[in-house]
């Protein structure tokens, strides 16, 4: 009996995905709840996996095809796995290569002369076909697929230039979905907000030290969650949020809205671009549970299991480029949000203080803001605010 | 009483008639709104593309350069002419019988469609409702679940040369001229300039264009502008650039300009009738209630999105209205796209591998990126070009002036642009259009089968230049 392997149902806010990875071919076994490909949209990988064991028959997408909602990707034949011996040569091609038809005649003449198989190729002209630019920009991958275990295969799979010992070479590999929306996403809010940045400065001396003095007692309390730099910092935007609830707020149209909740998005690196999940409600949250949120989201970040919502919404982000060495930097708005605040590297510098020179950890702390909405006084007010909150913390404890 | 629609267009030229004709193919209710009245003072479609733009001056086009070859042209086939006469009458009546069919065709289409035609000034308030003043000055309310705005555009007015419909004429004016005047000047040398310059040029005007950039169409190719500068200055057109019009006068009945020379020189010129032609500027007089919801750009444009959406939900505008080239298919593909987005299709147009000609003879015309946006692109190129002296049909039919020009990616071979000045040289470019709207390389067209004897075939060995394979003439040496 034959199955149709659909597309997920897309959340409201994606329109359509990309096929990114097909790790199965025509005529493979498969097994139910393997992994069979995976879908690209703006936001996150989603992986589609057999619903029953038996044999894929059909590919109706290829990669690089623009993938809709429940949209039928493949069929296979129920039963039991039956792992044909000989490869049938139309399996090893993708379906939608019906002889020539949809590779333009330049581009086979040059795949045949460079002895590329035309089935690799993923064709960006009308209608998916393969162009001779397709093939002058084809890069074969440098090492096959580790096909261990299943475990490894669902790891994204990045296509690694080949470079040519000696020459001097270029690589024009077309962007990925995600940084392509990403790069449109950036250029947006430059051009649609009139973002600024404020800066202060804030010693972390209390801080550490209150790291230092109940590391132990957090760890053994908490069940092993370590008490981060980020737990205060997320409490102490929270209480400033609070004071300034304009800097939590968003623009719509030509109205403010101002959010009674504050969602702290907390900016996590990943190998395909910077991802933000939200931590929801954080102002209801301990500092554990942020510390423990953190922490597990960094890990589905880096597995790219982030789910789309848990990226989508926020009234406010943190990010850190003090982890990789940045000393003081201009973060730029998330969308719709009004602000975001930049923490940076912790240096010691040697401050005045009473009237004497001490060195002091200090951490630069940039604020960037939408003046549409922020004037100079409330931005530079909210980082102050900050900056008092972080040097005793006892004034976030204390709501002073 | 209140009308209820699913899309209300307002204008009916081509950017609007086609979305109306569109949305009603998809099943939509459609209203077409159409302030236009001709002579007679009845309501009709079309626009200014077909009442006063697009085809009554490509009909006086081709009616004078028949008289032109009739008159000149036909003595190298061997035959002699003499006594060829030209009935300016007749011309401009076959010209209008010619509008007059299209225009009611139009009609036509509306009917064959369910489009409901409305006769009336049109205009956006607020909340998707249309107000019509219909041409006998009743006022109603229309209500809409999408609006598109399309009412296309005017010619911009010069202060230094104000229009009189008598010795000063916009483009309108120029296309009814009742007889041939001995001295034309026209203001501008660009698209419109080039055609009407070239209509009464070939009837017997001596024709002086006066064009204030120092580039001659400097939007096109260089190479190709060049060219073409050369064939229509041989042909009698007196093309003086960087002439900057300070003023004129009426004298009696011709007018006298002056004008200004980038080298700082002062120059008068007389004239039996002067035509201003300077450019086109976006119609939104009366458009526009103040709460409409609707943005102008600083241009005066209607300000949309990619998708021609406005910033009013609902309410969308196309053609010459919006941002882009002012050209009657790109207002057309625009209110397909509309049409088509209104009723949940995923539409998008192109604008990228737009078709742009002057319908001059030789004809000019360019699709895609000049070899100067390339280069300023910094992306590496080749160039291929055939000239038409060297094609065996154009040679057959004595019209070898021109050139074809293609411009490819030099590591992907994918073909950048196209521009030809030569014989048909709009359905040739239109050939290489359709070659890049499917990623088509320059070797994919040379490896097409060309057929023999053809002027398409310039297409396929300036293709074939661009990688040096050409056939009929000597490849450039590769630097």
């Amino acid at each position: 009996m034959a199955i149709e392997i659909k597309a997920p149902t897309y959340p409201e806010s994606v329109q359509e995905g990309t096929l990114a990875t097909w790790h199965k071919q025509p005529g493979d076994a498969v097994e139910r709840d393997e992994l069979i490909v995976d879908i690209e949209t703006d936001k996150v990988v989603l992986e589609v996996v057999a619903p029953a064991s038996g044999t894929l028959t059909e590919v109706l997408k290829a990669e690089g095809d623009i993938v809709l909602s429940n949209e039928i990707l493949a069929r296979i034949e129920e039963g039991e796995a039956a792992v044909s011996p000989a490869k049938v040569t139309a399996a090893s091609e993708p379906d939608q290569q019906v002889g020539d038809a949809l590779v333009n005649p330049a581009a086979k003449k040059l795949a045949d002369e460079r002895d590329i198989d035309l089935s690799q190729v993923s064709g960006t002209g009308k209608g998916g076909r393969i162009t001779k630019e397709d093939v002058v920009n084809f890069t074969p991958l440098a090492v096959p697929l580790v096909a261990a275990s299943a475990p490894a295969s669902k790891a994204p799979e990045t296509i690694e230039p080949v470079m040519q010992e000696g020459e001097r070479v270029e690589r024009r590999v077309p962007m990925t979905r995600m940084r392509a929306r990403i790069a449109e996403r950036l250029l947006d809010v430059t051009q649609t907000t009139a973002s600024l940045t404020t800066f202060n400065e804030v010693d972390m001396s209390a801080m550490m030290s209150l790291r230092k003095q109940y590391q132990d007692e957090f760890t053994k309390m908490h069940n092993g969650t370590r008490l981060g730099f980020m737990g205060l910092f997320v409490k102490a935007a929270v209480e400033a949020l609070k004071r300034f609830p304009l800097v939590n707020s968003s623009i719509d149209g030509s109205d403010i809205v101002y959010h009674g909740y504050q969602d702290i998005g907390v900016a996590v690196s990943t190998e395909r671009g910077l991802v933000v999940p939200v931590l929801r409600s954080a102002e209801n949250m301990s500092i554990a549970t942020v510390e423990n949120s953190i922490s597990a989201y960094a890990g589905k970040a880096r597995d790219g299991k982030l789910t789309i919502e848990e990226m989508t919404g926020g009234t406010f982000t943190i990010t850190n480029g003090g982890v990789y060495g940045s000393l003081i930097s201009t973060p730029i708005l998330n969308a719709p949000q009004a602000a975001i605040l930049g923490m940076h590297k912790i240096q010691e510098r040697p401050m005045a203080v009473n009237g004497e020179v001490v060195i002091r950890p200090m951490m630069y702390l940039a604020l960037s803001y939408d003046h549409r909405l922020i004037d100079g006084k409330e931005a530079v007010q909210f980082l102050v605010a900050i900056k008092q909150l972080i040097e005793d913390p006892a004034k976030i404890l204390l709501e002073i | 009483m209140s009308d209820k629609y699913d899309v209300v267009v307002i204008g009916s030229g081509p950017a609007g008639y086609v979305a109306a004709i569109r949305a009603a193919q998809l099943g939509l209710q459609v209203a077409c709104i159409e302030k236009w009245k001709n002579n007679e003072g009845v309501g009709v479609n079309g626009g200014t593309c077909l009442n006063v733009g697009c085809i009554p001056s490509k009909a006086l086009l081709d009616s004078s350069y028949k008289y032109h070859e009739a008159a000149e042209g036909l003595a190298v086939h061997g035959i002699s002419t003499k006594g060829v006469e030209m009935d300016i009458a007749a011309m401009l009546g076959r010209k209008d019988k010619i509008v007059k069919q299209l225009t009611g065709g139009i009609a036509g289409l509306f009917k064959a469609n369910g489009v409901t035609a409305l006769y009336g000034m049109g205009k956006l308030l607020a909340g998707k409702k249309v107000e019509l003043t219909d041409n006998s000055g009743v006022v109603s309310v229309i209500e809409a679940e999408n609006v598109i705005l399309a009412s296309g555009s005017l010619p911009i007015a010069i202060p230094v040369a104000p229009v009189d419909n008598d010795l000063i004429l916009d483009s309108t004016g120029a296309l009814e001229l009742g007889e041939v005047p001995k001295r034309l000047g026209v203001i501008g040398a660009g698209v419109i300039g080039l055609e009407l310059g070239s209509v009464w040029g070939r009837l017997g005007s001596k024709v002086v264009l006066l064009e204030a950039l120092d580039d001659f169409l400097a939007i096109m190719d260089k190479a190709i502008a060049k060219e073409s500068k050369k064939i229509f200055t041989k042909q009698g057109l007196d093309i003086r650039l960087g002439a900057r019009v300070t003023g004129t006068q009426i004298k009696g009945r011709e007018v006298e300009v002056t004008y200004k020379t980038t080298a700082g020189e002062e120059l008068k010129e007389s004239f039996d009738k002067l035509i201003v032609c300077v450019g086109r500027r976006p119609f939104t007089q009366g458009l526009l209630a103040p709460d409409s919801g609707v943005d102008i750009d600083d241009r005066g444009s209607v300000y949309v999105n990619e998708f021609c959406a406005t910033n009013a939900p609902g309410v969308y505008a196309v053609g010459d209205l919006v941002r882009g080239p002012m050209l009657a298919h790109k207002g057309s593909e625009e209110g397909v796209m509309v049409a088509e987005r209104i009723a949940g299709h995923k539409a998008q147009m192109n604008y990228d591998i737009v078709p742009n000609v002057i319908y001059t003879h030789p004809e000019v015309a360019s699709v895609g990126q000049t070899e100067e946006q390339v280069k300023a692109a910094g992306e590496p190129y080749n160039v291929g070009t055939f000239p038409f002296a060297a094609s065996g049909r154009a040679l057959a039919a004595n019209d070898t002036d021109g050139m074809v020009k293609i411009i490819a990616h030099a590591d992907t071979d994918r073909i950048l642009g196209c521009h030809i000045v030569g014989p048909s040289a709009a359905d040739l470019t239109q050939q290489v259009a359709i070659a890049m709207e499917f990623g088509s390389s320059a070797e994919d067209l040379g490896m097409t089968v060309f057929g023999h004897p053809t002027l398409s075939e310039a297409v396929h060995e300036a293709a074939l230049a661009v990688n040096g394979a050409a056939i009929h003439i000597a490849n450039r040496k590769r630097r």
